[in-house]
C-alpha cells in the first residue's frame, strides 16, 4: 500500500511535470521542469532496486546533459524568440496525432499480458550483493562488446560536437 | 507491490508527451528535450521489466541509453549552435531549404 502511494506521487509528478516541459515558452523555464522529472525518474528507479542507475541519472542526465542544455540556451539570444509564437500553426493537429498513439499505445497495454522466463536475480540477491555490484558483473562479462561500442560512440559525439561547434578554420 | 503494467503506463504516458512535443513545438531546443523525455520513457519501461523478471540486462541497456542520450545532445546541441551562427534562429520552421 505504501509502495503504491509513493509510486503514485512519483507517477503524477513525472507526468505533471513533462506536461509543463513542454507547454512552457521560456526553454529556461523547460529544462527545469526536466530537471524536476529526471529527479523523480530517479526516484522510481530506487524504488525498483536499481540505485546504481538512479545516481547516474542524477549525474548524468540532471548534472551533465541538462547543463549542456543550460549553457547553449544562454549562448542563444533566448529573450528575442519569446516574442514569437511557440507552436506550429497547425499544432492542434499534431498534437491530435500525438494523443492518438497515445491512446492506441494505452489500448496495446490493456489488451497484452506481461509475464516471461524470470532470471536469476532475485530481490534478495541484489538486496545482499548490492545492486552496483551485480551491474559491475554483468556489464563486464555479457556487456563487453556493447561496452566498447558505447565507448566508441562518446569518442565520435566528442570529436563530432567539437568539429561542428568550433568556428571556421583559417583557409 | 506496484504492478507492472502501471510502470508501462506511466511509460506511455510519457511517451505520449514527448510525442506531441516533438510535433508540436517550434523552437529546436524544446525539440531535443522532448527526445529526452521519450528517452526517459524507455528507461522507465525497461527498468520496471528489469525488476519483474529479475534480470539485470534490461538495466544495462538504460546505462546504454543514457550513452547514446548524452551523445546524442552533444551533436543536437552543437548542430544547434552551429545553426544559429549560420542563420540566426532556432525555430524548425525557419529552416526548411531542404523542403523543395
Amino acid at each position: 500500500m505504501m509502495l503504491q502511494a509513493i509510486f503514485l506521487y512519483f507517477a503524477a509528478v513525472i507526468v505533471g511535470s513533462s506536461f509543463m516541459v513542454i507547454v512552457m515558452r521560456n526553454p529556461v523555464h523547460s529544462v527545469l521542469w526536466l530537471l524536476l522529472m529526471f529527479f523523480h525518474v530517479a526516484g522510481l528507479f530506487v524504488l525498483v532496486q536499481a540505485e546504481f542507475l538512479a545516481a547516474v541519472q542524477i549525474i548524468v542526465y540532471a548534472g551533465a546533459i541538462l547543463v549542456l542544455y543550460l549553457f547553449v540556451i544562454m549562448l542563444l539570444n533566448v529573450e528575442k524568440e519569446r516574442m514569437r509564437r511557440a507552436a506550429h500553426t497547425g499544432w492542434l493537429f499534431y498534437a491530435l496525432i500525438g494523443l492518438l498513439v497515445l491512446i492506441e499505445l494505452c489500448v496495446l497495454i490493456g489488451r497484452s499480458h506481461f509475464n516471461g522466463t524470470v532470471g536469476p536475480f532475485t530481490v534478495e540477491r541484489v538486496a545482499t550483493e548490492g545492486n552496483s555490484q551485480l551491474i559491475g558483473q554483468v556489464l563486464y562479462t555479457d556487456f563487453l562488446f556493447p561496452f566498447e561500442i558505447a565507448s566508441v560512440i562518446l569518442l565520435v559525439a566528442m570529436v563530432g560536437a567539437i568539429v561542428l561547434a568550433k568556428k571556421k578554420l583559417l583557409r | 507491490m506496484v504492478p507492472v503494467s502501471w510502470y508501462v503506463i506511466l511509460s506511455a504516458v510519457v511517451f505520449g508527451i514527448g510525442v506531441i512535443g516533438v510535433l508540436t513545438r517550434r523552437n529546436m531546443l524544446i525539440v531535443l528535450m522532448s527526445i529526452e523525455l521519450i528517452f526517459n520513457a524507455a528507461n522507465i519501461n525497461l527498468v520496471a521489466f528489469s525488476h519483474y523478471l529479475q534480470s539485470l540486462n534490461g538495466q544495462v541497456f538504460v546505462f546504454f541509453v543514457i550513452t547514446v542520450a548524452a551523445a546524442e545532445a552533444a551533436i543536437g546541441l552543437a548542430i544547434l549552435v552551429c545553426l544559429f551562427r549560420n542563420k540566426e534562429t532556432v525555430e524548425v520552421d525557419d529552416v526548411s531549404i531542404m523542403k523543395g
